[in-house]
């Protein structure tokens, strides 16, 4: 059995920067080699205050209006989930999810684009930093040899971009040429170095891919179409989290996977229990109960980390959606996690109390939170 | 044959048809300059279809809503026509990219096609989202097609005008708080549209602008809608929506009239940091990930002492020595690639053309790229990093398997190679196609190669 230790202090007086330094802290007890780290990116901007609505906060469902979500699944009185969370919520009764809100980037202005970058190299402004902070923690963890970090995604997000090797996969649509083909397709890429390493570890990836994926869900159908979730129309995202998980669980498979989420961005027709952030965050929900089936024991070993580059604002817009905000709510979910707390110096969604007098504070830097997952799982 | 006839085939142009070299060769520049003497030609929808305008949209979207909202009232509603609906949107979508596509294979105006496949990247709207969907196809027809070689302003004001824009980026529902229909209804302003005026269209992220000024221009977007009755193509100032009063945007007043906001959007687009934004992404595109400071120095200097004439920029391209080099170092796009693909090989050919057509489609897509489709309204990456990964790349040699073993046996595989590449084609990828074990295998190669990835 592991024994599990998770400490987390919020240093009231400290500022950004200390925050960045100390505040968020966990650790697990069984073997590096064993642990497994998943990022989740959640592009477009995830409203905090439908994901995880302050339903206690006095003010909730004024300044929320047609968007407060009125019967959400509570977690500790004052916070809730969206009803349609409800594997985060059976996560959280089983102390295997950490929930934040007003937890932010250092990133203070809107762009979705800059804010991205900020959260991907965790630098502490946009274009600071070229390469992505999960790439540079590779090397230090002799994991920067392209077999131990995973995209699940055609090419790696920036968030495992630089230096050090990382390898891709997506689910197989077009049929596979043989080992010889490619071996002379090799030799056309001995001068194209960037072409040839790239060759080489999806092929690496493809071979460990044939072996973990005993799931027929995971081939083409018959028609040859791939298994929907290949990112075309939004759709089910669930065939990418399950192959993840899969290849995670793999005993020789990658330790660290990035998945990249998007359809956040909900400036319109934004919508409440139901509805189209409703129908994203379910879909989201099943992907993570999916993700913790695939893989199976070594879930008690892993930390699954869930971020977007900003919240959005506390005031409905006139389309019936929220525009981009700062503070928001961010998730640490997984077996190694000790979880069944909610994380938030909460100040109130009083106009006097939100940031430019429109969006939730970032009272936490969710690089804290991200120093924390990279220190817990191998510190 | 020249080595900058090559060039101009593959790094300005789509891929080189066979005898395109040849004819590039004898002048390379004023083949490419000659090609855009006039605003890009229109694509022929795929047989038996037909396009419809931004206006015809507006009312064919109209009269949909009107019709389940009838059907709902007489409790009539068939039993899925939501999923309906959208599979006949998205249908509808796919069949104006296929149009594109077979335009793209075929036309001997490449580097204008280029053009409007860079302006489309940059005005973004995203059949993504479903309220776009099937704008998306007139966009370009009627937005980029035409403005190509004409005022980067006049562009950006079409772009600004156009219901597929006003829809994708929710401007048609922003409402002035102060406005009469704003009291009336309580509803507000949506700052999507008025942000990402500024941050991608024309001053760029790091153009200057504050929240205030992003504030300012969604007031002065208020109103600017769409026209239920598809006339002005589906385009409508509604002045009961409107903010009213003055606002100030980068230090200039203007007040709450139509006038005012074109104004707004003519000034931002003649903004020296637009010329710098611009000349940057231009630069990126054609000649390098990153381009030499001197050549965006140069585009943006045409940029501004030309106010914004795009016909004056893509000349600088062409004139710029530095998009001659010899190496090829840019990685094509997914769209790229099998536009290039096609026209090597002679594609679409026989009596399945359509099926061809519909088949690159279909590949860009697995590849990861669906054109006029990005996920954001930052448009698709145009650096080579984007396009490497592992799986891009294992993706990209398995349709060169495919595509080659569809060809008829007949293929003369170094032949097409000479043709298509000419001084390009590498020592090395004509050994290993020499070696291939049939022609088919051959072709493969030759798509593979890096010469043929990189532009």
């Amino acid at each position: 059995m592991t024994t599990r230790r998770f400490i987390l202090k919020t240093m009231a007086a400290a500022g950004a920067l200390s925050l960045w330094d100390a505040p968020i802290r966990y650790a697990f007890a069984s073997a590096p080699t064993e642990r497994r780290l998943v990022v989740v990116i959640q592009r477009g901007a995830l409203d905090g205050l439908a994901a995880v609505p302050p339903h206690g906060d006095k003010d909730y469902e004024s300044v929320r209006g047609s968007l407060a979500i009125s019967n959400p699944l509570d977690l500790d009185g004052f916070f809730g989930l969206h009803p349609v969370l409800t594997n985060i919520k059976a996560m959280y009764d089983a102390k295997e999810a950490a929930i934040f809100h007003n937890i932010c980037s250092p990133y203070r202005d809107r762009s979705h684009f800059d804010g991205q970058n900020v959260l991907e190299t965790g630098g502490t402004g946009p274009h600071i930093l070229q390469d992505g902070w999960l790439n540079r923690a590779l090397k230090p963890l002799n994991m920067a040899d392209g077999t131990h970090a995973l995209a699940v995604a055609q090419t790696a997000p920036l968030l495992l971009s630089g230096p050090a090797q990382t390898t891709s996969w997506m689910p197989e649509v077009l049929p596979a040429p043989d080992e010889a083909f490619m071996d002379r397709v090799k030799l056309l890429y001995a001068r194209d170095p960037v072409l040839l390493a790239s060759l080489d570890s999806a092929l690496g990836m493809q071979g460990a891919a044939m072996t973990a994926m005993d799931d027929p869900s995971m081939r083409p159908g018959p028609d040859g179409k791939p298994p929907k979730g290949n990112g075309a129309y939004g759709g089910n995202i669930t065939p990418l989290f399950t192959g993840a998980g899969k290849l995670l669980a793999a005993a020789d498979g990658p330790r660290i996977a990035v998945l990249d989420t998007s359809g956040w961005d909900t400036h319109f027709n934004q919508g409440a229990a139901d509805g189209q952030l409703a129908r994203r965050l379910q879909a989201f929900d099943t992907a993570l109960d999916a993700l913790k089936t695939a893989l199976g024991p070594a879930w008690s070993k892993t930390a699954v980390v869930m971020a977007t580059e900003f919240g959005r604002t506390v005031h409905v817009n006139g389309s019936g959606g929220t525009d981009h905000g700062t503070g928001g709510a961010a998730f640490l979910l997984g077996g190694a996690v000790a979880g069944g707390k909610m994380h938030a110096e909460w100040t109130g969604l009083s106009t006097a109390a939100l940031q430019d007098g429109r969006d939730q504070p970032p009272r936490t830097d969710l690089r804290a939170l991200f120093k924390a997952c990279w220190r817990g799982t191998w510190a | 044959m020249s080595l900058e006839g090559a060039i101009a085939a593959h790094r300005f142009g789509l891929g080189a048809r066979a005898g395109e070299i040849d004819r590039a060769s004898r002048d390379p520049k004023n083949w490419l300059k000659t090609q855009i003497n006039m605003p890009a030609d229109q694509p022929a929808p795929m047989p038996g279809l037909s396009f419809m305008t931004g206006g015809e949209l507006v009312v064919d979207m109209r009269h949909y809503q009107m019709e389940r909202r009838d059907a709902k009232r007489n409790g009539t509603v068939p039993a899925d026509p939501v999923k309906a609906f959208f599979q006949s949107r998205v249908k509808q979508f796919i069949d104006e990219l296929a149009a594109r596509y077979a335009l793209g294979f075929t036309t001997d105006r490449p580097f204008a096609e280029r053009l409007v496949w860079f302006w489309s990247n940059h005005f973004v709207v995203s059949a993504m989202n479903p309220r776009a969907t099937t704008f998306v196809g007139a966009f370009e027809r009627e937005v980029i097609r035409p403005h190509i070689t004409g005022k980067f302003e006049d562009m950006v004001l079409a772009a600004m005008s156009h219901p597929a824009m006003l829809l994708y980026l929710d401007n048609a529902q922003s409402i002035g708080p102060d406005s009469l229909a704003g009291r009336r209804s309580g509803k507000g302003r949506n700052e999507n549209l008025g942000r990402e005026l500024m941050e991608l269209y024309t001053l760029g992220v790091d153009g200057g602008y504050t929240q205030a000024d992003v504030i300012a221009m969604a007031n002065l977007l208020t109103g600017w809608t769409i026209d239920p009755t598809g006339d002005h193509n589906g385009f409508m100032f509604a002045p009961s929506r409107h903010q009213p009063g003055t606002v100030t945007l980068r230090g200039k007043t203007y007040g709450g009239s139509l006038d005012d906001g074109i104004r707004a959007i003519r000034d931002l687009a003649n903004d020296p940091a637009t010329a710098r934004h611009v000349a940057g992404k231009l630069a990126t595109h054609f000649i390098a990930d990153n381009p030499p400071p001197a050549s965006v120095a140069r585009l943006e200097k045409t940029f501004r002492d030309t106010g914004g004439d795009l016909r004056a920029l893509a000349h600088t391209i062409v004139d710029d020595p530095a998009a001659w080099q010899p190496g090829l170092n840019k990685m094509r796009t997914p769209v790229e690639f099998v536009t290039a693909g096609y026209r090597m090989l002679g594609l679409p050919k026989g009596d399945n053309s359509e099926k061809q057509i519909r088949g690159a489609v279909a590949a860009t897509r697995l590849m990861g790229e669906t054109p006029l489709a990005p996920p954001a309204p930052k448009g698709w990456p145009d650096t080579s990093d984007a396009w490497c990964g592992p799986d891009a790349v294992l993706t990209r040699i398995e349709w060169a398997k495919q595509v080659a073993h569809a060809l008829p046996p007949s293929v003369d595989a170094l032949a097409v190679a000479a043709s298509a590449l000419g001084p390009l084609l590498s020592a090395d990828t004509r050994t290993v196609m020499a070696r291939a074990e049939s022609q088919a295998d051959a072709i493969a190669f030759l798509i593979a190669s890096p010469e043929f990835q990189r532009r």
